[in-house]
Parts: structure tokens; sequence; C-alpha cells
């Protein structure tokens, strides 16, 4: 039997949580109303309808829109496994305090600077076009492949960065402890530091992947038929946006689940519920 | 078992200096096979940096030091197989945190030592039992108690087999209640006969447990004996003055 002092402090606490609810579902009504009614009694509102939000369009471009978002998808799942490869051994080069490892590390720092420090999109451009007029045998002349790697470039750089930061963030007792345990510093990082520090970074590297995902449509200047090409295409056809609008939707369909994923990673903090 | 026979470690005119800071200013000390001896000393008085040094994870500046009559300061020697030979029990445990309990007590059995993985399992869970961790193999540190942590520790120093066991304050990050377990542990270690340099601030332990007791101050060994000697009728002012501080805060 609870006593009175309980029952009130929970009744008490009950009205709190209504009296939250109620300001949290007016505000909402306010400022998302607010934002509706602005935008819908814009005098510009019934063109812009036609033009970006026409149903009819929308149903007739969105299938084609859709296979092209496949190449997008196809793009970035290839992408996402190399830049976790790519960023992985730049990161252990550029730690790696060997002597006979000093040019290969120097040269993970120039890595790092130049493909984080470059315009995605003009990496996408020079390595794109760059490539194919070296004119060299055995490279890749496929503008897909040249994009992707391009992208993979970029991203690999950032999410060296990444690892570095996980890596050094492990406590230095770790390393002591796997070194007194009789393992080798190779040994050492591999079991003991960095099953820790790739723990540590997912919520970040998730994070530069939703980056990616949208990023994916940069390949579009070298010609591939991707989702947003696709959809330019069929606007200049038409003369209508609403493709773009089902290709922003698409991208979204990928980067928001994307997202929430890195939100439960983090913890509930950053989640909306 | 008492002390007998040969110099298992042997620790001669040692030196280290952290920058301007010169920790150790000659050590000497010999730790023979079955025997325990007990560092005392105030807090940064060098007893964690000697253990390091001795466990190669800090080089020494100067001096030498010996595991079973072999120089291991030597710059040729290799660090890895002296460390699989010694073992070094840290005071905030250290365990690796993405592992069990099992696991932070196999790893280095599989890896330094080449012991399949059922070999090291069935001695991991002995191990753990032994110390009173039965039942507990799978759980992840975070969900152990300190004294238990620092047990998971101690079978997994002592997984490797090692010549010798040093001992770096293993109950200082302890609750109070929770100190007992561990030394039962360390002293179930000694009754075994095991080899073992113990920095500590336990006096009563040390004067159990121990065969000698040295005392470190600023960097040198001042004076060293039976536990009875130096604890109770120290030679030095030094000595006198520290317990007399340790006294006063119920040690």
């Amino acid at each position: 039997m609870p006593s009175s002092r309980r029952l009130e402090r929970e009744a008490a606490k009950r009205r709190r949580h209504r009296r939250g609810q109620a300001i949290a579902a007016l505000s909402s009504i306010v400022v998302l109303g607010g934002l509706a009614a602005l935008i819908l009694t814009s005098p510009g509102w019934p063109e812009v309808r036609e033009t970006f939000f026409n149903w009819e369009v929308f149903k007739e471009s969105f299938p084609d829109v859709l296979k092209a978002f496949w190449l997008d998808v196809k793009i970035f799942l290839t992408a996402e496994l190399a830049i976790l490869v790519v960023g992985l051994v730049v990161a252990l080069i550029r730690i790696a305090r060997s002597p006979a490892m000093f040019p290969v590390r120097l040269l993970s720092v120039v890595f790092v600077d130049l493909f984080r420090g470059v315009p995605t999109i003009l990496l996408v451009f020079l390595i794109g076009f760059g490539v194919p007029a070296l004119q060299l045998s055995g490279t890749p002349n496929d503008p897909v492949v040249l994009g992707a790697i391009a992208l993979v470039l970029s991203y690999s750089a950032y999410v060296a960065e990444v690892y570095r930061a996980g890596i050094n963030s492990v406590h230095r007792g770790q390393r002591d402890a796997a070194l007194a345990v009789g393992l080798t510093e190779t040994q050492a990082m591999r079991h003991v530091i960095l099953p820790q520090a790739v723990r540590r970074v997912a919520p970040p590297l998730l994070n530069d992947f939703v980056a990616l995902q949208k990023d994916v449509a940069l390949i579009s200047i070298l010609g591939p038929l991707e989702a947003f090409r696709e959809a330019q295409i069929i606007e200049s056809l038409t003369f209508n946006f609403t493709p773009l609008v089902a290709a922003a939707l698409l991208y979204l369909a990928v980067t928001v689940p994307t997202a929430r994923i890195v939100d439960r990673l983090g913890g509930p903090e950053g989640a909306v519920r | 078992m008492s002390a007998t026979g040969k110099p298992v470690l042997e620790v001669r005119d040692v030196t280290k200096s952290f920058g301007e800071r010169e920790v150790l200013r000659g050590v000497d000390l010999g730790v023979r096979e079955h025997e325990a001896i007990a560092l005392i000393g105030a807090s940064g008085s060098g007893k964690s940096t000697l253990l390091r040094c001795i466990d190669l994870l800090e080089e020494v500046d100067d001096g030498d030091i010996f595991l079973d009559g072999e120089v291991i300061t030597d710059p040729a020697v290799d660090p890895v197989a002296v460390r699989r030979r010694l073992a070094l029990v840290f005071q905030a445990y250290n365990l690796f945190p993405h592992l069990s309990a099992l696991q932070n007590v196999v790893l280095g059995e599989m890896r330094a030592h080449g012991a399949s993985r059922a070999e090291a399992e069935e001695r991991g869970r002995e191990l753990l039992a032994r110390f009173g961790l039965a039942g507990r193999e799978d759980d992840r540190p975070e969900n152990l108690s300190g004294g238990q942590q620092q047990r998971v520790a101690i079978a997994r120093a002592f997984a490797g087999r090692p010549r010798a066991l040093l001992l770096d304050e293993v109950t200082s990050a302890l609750d109070p209640e929770l100190v007992g377990e561990v030394l039962e542990a360390v002293r179930d270690l000694k009754r075994d006969g095991m080899t073992m340099l113990i920095a500590t601030h336990e006096m009563s332990f040390a004067r159990e447990v121990a065969d000698q007791v040295a005392f470190l101050y600023e960097g040198r060994i001042l004076e060293q004996g039976p536990p009875e000697q130096v604890l109770e009728a120290p030679r030095r002012d030094e000595t006198k003055r520290f317990l007399t501080r340790l006294l006063r805060v119920g040690r």
C-alpha cells in the first residue's frame, strides 16, 4: 500500500507530463501550421504545386527514377565497403611508429590533406575526365567506376581521420595490458585497441555514410544515368520539376534510416521521440 | 613456501627520468625464486615506474635488469619474449572491456603462447574458479565489481605461467570491503610459491605475505629486510616518518 506522500508525488509527476505533452502538441501546430499556411498562401504556390508536386508527372516518372536509383544504391554500397578498408589502412599507416614506414606515413598525411581538402565535385570531375585522358592501358574508363573511385578517395580521407581519433581515444592502459600479457604491438592493435576503437567510432562513420549516400548524385556530372541525372532528363523533356522531387524522396529513403541507426548507436539523447 | 635459491629478478643500479623528473635514481633489488617482496613507499616514490621498467613497458635510462640471470634491458633483447615470461597486474585492472572475463584470461594464452582455444579455455575456467569467479566467465568487466575485476586481472596475469608476478598496488582502486578478496587471491599465489614483487600500501598484508619489505624513497631503496624489522623497527628516519603517516590514516 503506497503512502499518500508517494501517491501525491506520482500525481504531480503525471500532471507535469500531461502539461509537457500539451505544450509540445500546441507548439507543433503553431510552428508547422504557420509554415504550411505561409507556403500555401504564397502568391506563387499554385504554380509551384503544378511544377514541383504534380501527381500525374510523379506517377509517370517515378518508375524510371527508381530504376536509375538502383545505380546509386550499388555505387554507395560498394563505395562504403571500399572506404571502410581504405580509411582503416590509411589510419593505421599514419599511426605506425616504425621508421621503415616513414615514407608511406608521409604519403598517408598527403592523402588525407589532399582528398579531404579538395571539393568532392572537383575530385569527381578531375578523376572522371583526367584519368581517361592519360590514355594508360589498364585504367578504368567507365564513368561509374571513376566516379566511385573519386568518392572513395574523398570519403576515405575523412574516415581515416575518424578511425585515427577512435584509436587515439582508447586508453593507454589497454595497450600496456595487452603488451603485459605478451602480445606484440600488432596483436595489441588487432585484438585489443581496434575492436574498442571501431565500436566507438561507429556513429561518426555512419554519419559520413549518410553524406556519401547523397553525394553519389555528384557522379551524374560524368554522365551515368543515376537518379538525379534521370530526373533531370525527364525534367528537361516535360518542363516539370516533379521528377527531381521524386529523386529527393528516394535519397531520403536511404539517408533517413541510416540517420536513425546513428541515433540508436549514439544513445537516446539524439533521437526525437 | 620460503624463499630459497637463485634470484629470478635482479635490478642493478637502475635509473629512469621522465623529462627533468628523476623517478628512479639507482635502484638495486633482487627477488629470489618463491620469494615475495613488498615494495612500499609514498605515492610518487617510483614503485609503479620500477614495475613498469621490469616488464619493459618503460625503458630504463641506466643500469640493467636481469631475469633468470639474463639481461633483459639490453636493446638487442626482444621485449615481447621477455614480457611473455613476466606478468603485471595494474592498479586500475586494465581489463579489456570488449571481452568477457574468460576471453580476457585466454587472449594472451592463445595469441602470445600459442595455446589452442580448447586448452586455453579449459585452463581459463580453472583459473577463474580458483579465484572465486566460477559462473562469471561470460560476464563483461563492466558487470563485475572492482574486486571481481581485479581477480580476473590476476587470473589473466597468472594464465601465462609467469616466472615472476609484478603487482602494482592492486587494491588501491578498490572499495575497502573488496580489498580482502583480492588479497586472498595474492595469498593463494604465495602459498603456491609464486615469485612476486608487490607494490602495496597495505602494511598488514605486506607483513603477512612478504618475505622481505623494501622501502622506496625518492627513487632509491632506502631500507630492506624482513617485514618485522622494516615495519616495526625501521632503521631510517624516512621509513619511520612514512610508517607513522600511514598509521595516522589507519592502514
